[in-house]
């Protein structure tokens, strides 16, 4: 045992952020006894069966605890920087082999099957490329703004993505696009995140409406933008002002090129079931049965809770089974069901709490690494948050990842708590010197 | 607070949570359709269908009866393997018939889904018994007991209707049905649906995804009875609807009988018409039905608009006497007709001339009713004929002639009596006057009227001046009719004048042959028949054949109109139809003097 991190004794109440412990605790058991009301049937089982989900969980719950505690205790937490490039490797290499060697499971590739366990390196790999990508961005001479730099993360961000994809985990891989939060954070311009919004913006606007109405919301967005530009600007050189304008205009084009692309990425890029499943969430198709039932039985379900909800284990459209993927990817539909408004209510503040105290924490840090490492877990968080949530209550097309601790699951609950525990452990280890 | 990039990412991070939330609260407070959803989702509703009331006629017999019938549904998705030849002996059908059903069910197996679709209708019995005694062999395939609809009489098909399942376009109007419903759609069916349908009971079970029912909902606490279907008297005389149906066998056309006294209906045949073994199976039978030229699903009695005829000069003749511009004694020269302007006559048949009232009525001279028209409408009391016409509108209508007289049977039509204005818009205002529409002297030309209409007037003569709404519903246990059934509809005409008129009915049937009356054949010894023919001219062939009649003459008990298309002169068709029903009504049989109007109406077909 390191003696920089062995001892128990010592200000164990002000180094540990108890708070994110605590959180962390709540949402683990809220979604143990969810995932126990969401498989309980008329003939309930024993929540500790472990022949039924909710006593699996347990289990994993039990073992992401002793995971918990040996990465807080027992692991220098000085060596997750130094492993993280071998680490990242070693997980890129599963991503890939993961497509040529796992069983096909509804169209994805993204399970590796070792006799009765059963894991997905694709949750281990958020974990590993947070800490490469706080390994090397939190070097001395680190700049955004360098070319090499800055290649060298989108490459860091990009290849697990890009594998990702290959398994046919669309979900997964847009839980990345959270990653652009911290380069934000740590220098890159906000316009990208603007850009990124406006395309979003005229690819639905497009779907939803006309070529021209998008072009038309371009053209004022970029105007306004230029005149306030051109308001704040008027003692700059002539020089300035016309670069501005150059841009604009660049950025009109760069769109007018989006809005016309929109329906050959639509009809060429995207699959079949994705493209379908935009369609019902735009409400441009109607399919009740087909990709439209997971989430009309969803929010029926979500919806059916009320105020206050149907109460434990009497959740109606949960129980007998009209939500698919209920206990994993839909867990919180049982949530919504069963404890109504005030349940979600609860559950989403926790996972603001949590996230507000790891961006607090990981701000306050001196270290870049504890810094970029806490930003990559908060912006992971909240894009599981952001897309579980908005899926099961219509706000996303049906993209299946978990709901970070409170999805059944060995592999995400296990990556989660690692990932946590790795942030408090860095925390704890800066605030023991400082 | 600073607008670092940190404080930039929590607001964002606010934003994600703000969205989500507001998102919930509008699905799970705000917005009610969610709820409706879930409780249509998790409950199934096995339903139980109430015993659907039993009509019974005026003297008890039952007219339409519930008997009990097997039906095969099937659950596609629960059907496992099985031996074809055994279940097409169970059921004693042809093999290939299930192979092709089981091809149809995996064709459009993803829409079909968990559904359960009906298999086989009315297996007989012995076939449900060994079907249920070997069902354990067929999974997925289920036997159901319903009950149908029994005619222990074949008749009044038409009168009665039909009941079928309601279809997506009906449930969409009516609400509280549901696919598997059966709903009365024609005839009393359809007019007391309310009443005989009862209300459905249900028991709740709580269901999964897969349609698999788990337990009773709250033991059972929300589980509803059926309420059984109330039984409707009919004021039909099943005996007597039975006779007429034979009689106007082969023929087209309709009767209807009245009680006099309360405006019930005792028959209403409409020619051809339904059999009753085929209501209860309507739907195999439908374009077959539907195909037929001759229409059996048109009810007659109710929708068809006739010319009435000479019947109508009973109408004319008592206007003009309550008018004034007759009386009783009045005659007027009938020289084979009426002449009016140029070369142009209003033919008329031979008889004694001139004439008084009575003898016009019995012998149903042409010319007379002219005359009786014409001083109607040169009534000086009257700007004009236009005038003058509409006042003599407002007394047929009176009569219950030209609107619907509010009978409780659907689908009722009103004919038309024609105002000025309709032929002011014809010939121009002021351009047409008396020879113009001298058809509507003799009920012919612009008027139409339906039979029940007209066997509206042969009550209203039988009571000298008001009538009851015509109704088929009686009232009994749990039902009471509309209090306007039983009030008197006055005419315009005072009771004095129909006196005078009935007189010259009575003629008609009873004056002798030699005095010229028309209708001398319906005479029945004994009971005072008083009748009136009518031919009314029809464009599309041989004149119409009408008749109406009552009796006895001082305690009417029965009122008749028989109306018998292309069959000629009045007195040949129609006569023995109305009169024969009024004796089998009365006398409960045929004469046998009266044997050979029987006979010839039973042996003649038109078609």
């Amino acid at each position: 045992m390191d003696k920089t991190t062995g001892s128990f004794d010592r200000g164990l109440g002000k180094t540990v952020d108890w708070w994110i412990v605590a959180c962390y605790l709540m949402l683990v058991l809220i979604g143990w006894v969810n995932i126990y009301a969401s498989i309980h049937s008329t003939e309930p089982a024993s929540i500790f069966d472990w022949t039924a989900r909710s006593g699996k969980q347990f289990v994993w719950i039990l073992t992401a605890f002793v995971l918990d505690i040996l990465i807080l205790f027992v692991i220098n937490p000085r060596l997750w920087e130094v492993v993280s490039p071998y680490m990242y490797v070693v997980v890129l290499f599963l991503l890939v082999l993961v497509i040529f060697v796992s069983k096909d499971v509804k169209g994805s590739h993204s399970w590796f099957e070792l006799g009765p366990v059963k894991f997905q390196p694709a949750e281990i790999s958020k974990i590993t490329t947070s800490l490469l990508l706080a390994a090397v961005m939190s070097k001395a001479n680190f700049r955004l703004s360098n070319r090499r730099h800055f290649l060298a993360v989108a490459a860091i961000i990009g290849l697990p993505m890009l594998a990702i994809l290959g398994e046919s985990e669309t979900g997964s891989a847009l839980v990345y696009v959270g990653f652009l939060l911290v380069l934000y954070r740590e220098g890159m311009s906000g316009i990208w995140l603007v850009q990124l919004g406006m395309a979003i913006l005229l690819f639905i606007l497009t779907l939803i409406t006309d070529w021209w109405v998008s072009v038309a919301v371009l053209f004022a967005i970029c105007a306004f933008y230029y005149i306030q530009f051109l308001r704040h600007t008027r003692r700059e050189s002539i020089h300035i002002r016309r670069r501005a304008l150059f841009r604009t205009l660049l950025a009109f084009a760069a769109g007018v090129m989006m809005v016309f692309a929109t329906d050959f990425i639509f009809e060429n890029v995207l699959q079949d079931h994705q493209r379908k499943r935009i369609e019902v969430l735009l409400g441009l198709k109607e399919d009740p049965s087909g990709v439209g039932y997971n989430v009309r039985q969803s929010m029926i379900a979500i919806g059916s809770g009320g105020l206050a909800g149907k109460g434990f284990l009497q959740g109606t459209q949960t129980t007998y089974g009209f939500v698919p993927e209920q206990s994993t990817d839909f867990i919180f539909c049982t949530v919504g069901e069963e404890w109504g408004f005030l349940g979600c209510l609860t559950v989403i503040l926790l996972y603001v709490f949590l996230i507000w105290r790891i961006i607090t924490d990981a701000d306050k840090s001196r270290e870049a690494f504890t810094r970029i490492y806490g930003y990559c877990l908060a912006s992971c968080l909240m894009m599981h948050l952001f897309i579980n949530i908005g899926m099961t209550i219509g706000l996303m097309p049906v993209i299946g990842i978990p709901l970070p601790l409170l999805s059944y699951g060995g592999s995400s609950l296990w990556a989660f708590s690692v990932m946590i525990f790795i942030f408090i452990a860095l925390d704890r280890q800066e605030k023991k010197y400082f | 607070m600073e607008m670092n990039r940190k404080n930039k990412i929590l607001i964002g991070l606010g934003a994600v949570a703000g969205i989500l939330l507001v998102k919930l609260f509008y699905i799970q407070i705000i917005n009610d359709k969610y709820k409706v959803d879930a409780s249509n989702n998790s409950m199934v509703y096995n339903y139980i269908y109430p015993p659907r009331g039993v009509i019974y006629d005026r003297n008890g017999e039952i007219l339409v009866g519930n008997e009990v019938c097997y039906d095969i549904s099937v659950t596609p998705r629960d059907v496992q393997p099985f031996d074809t030849l055994a279940l097409a002996a169970a059921l004693g059908i042809e093999p290939d018939y299930i192979r092709e059903r089981m091809a149809y069910y995996r064709q459009y197996r993803t829409r079909i889904g968990y559904q359960t679709l009906s298999f086989l209708k009315h297996i007989p019995q012995e076939n449900y018994i060994r079907f249920t005694e070997e069902a354990y062999r067929f999974p997925g395939f289920r036997a159901e007991v319903r009950s149908v609809r029994q005619y222990p009489f074949n008749a009044g098909g038409n009168l009665l209707g039909y009941i079928s399942e309601v279809d997506a376009d009906y449930i969409k109007n009516h609400p509280d049905y549901r696919s598997g419903d059966y709903v009365g759609r024609t005839g009393l069916e359809a007019a007391m649906e309310e009443k005989l349908r009862g209300v459905k009971g249900y028991h709740i079970y709580l269901r999964d995804s897969r349609n698999r029912v788990q337990s009773p909902y709250m033991d059972g606490a929300e589980d509803k009875e059926a309420e059984p279907g109330k039984d409707v008297v009919s004021t039909i005389d099943a005996h007597l609807q039975q006779y007429g149906q034979q009689l106007m066998e082969g023929k087209v056309g309709s009767v209807v009988a009245i009680e006099p006294s309360t405006g019930e209906i005792l028959a209403m045949v409409s020619s051809p018409g339904i059999d009753v073994d085929v209501l209860s199976d309507i739907g195999r039978h439908y374009s077959e039905i539907s195909r037929n030229p001759r229409k059996p699903m048109f009810n007659r009695t109710v929708m068809a608009s006739y010319p009435p005829g000479s019947v109508f000069k009973l109408v004319n003749g008592l206007i003009g006497l309550q008018e004034g511009t007759l009386t009783p004694s009045n005659r007027y020269p009938c020289v084979h007709g009426f002449p009016y302007g140029g070369n142009r006559r209003l033919g008329c048949h031979g008889h004694a001339s001139p004439l008084d009232l009575l003898s016009a009525i019995a012998t149903s001279c042409n010319g007379y009713f002219c005359y009786v028209f014409r001083n109607i409408l040169d009534n000086k009391k009257y700007k004009n004929t236009a005038e003058a016409l509409d006042a003599w509108r407002e007394y047929v209508l009176s009569f219950g002639f030209g609107r619907k007289l509010g009978s409780d049977f659907p689908s009722e039509l009103g004919g038309n009596i024609p105002t000025s204005a309709f032929y002011d818009r014809v010939y121009g205002k002021g351009r047409w006057r008396f020879q113009t529409i001298i058809s509507l002297s003799i009920g012919q030309g612009e008027i139409g009227a339906t039979p029940l209409q007209i066997a509206n007037l042969a009550a209203t003569m039988a009571n000298r001046g008001y009538y009851y709404i015509p109704h088929i519903v009686k009232d009994s246990d749990g039902i009471e009719i509309d209090p306007k059934y039983k009030e008197r509809q006055y005419t315009l005409v005072d009771t004095a004048h129909f006196h005078k008129a009935v007189q010259g009915m009575y003629m008609a049937v009873n004056g002798g042959g030699s005095a010229g009356g028309t209708a001398f054949s319906a005479r029945i010894p004994g009971l005072d028949v008083c009748g009136k023919t009518g031919t009314a001219q029809n464009p599309h062939g041989k004149d119409n054949s009408v008749f109406i009649c009552f009796a006895p003459k001082d305690d009417p008990k029965i009122a008749v109109a028989a109306y018998v298309e292309n069959a000629g002169f009045g007195a040949t068709w129609a006569l023995p139809v109305a009169s024969l029903m009024l004796e089998k009504y009365l006398n409960g049989e045929i004469s046998e003097s009266r044997k050979y109007l029987e006979d010839r109406l039973l042996t003649t077909r038109f078609f």
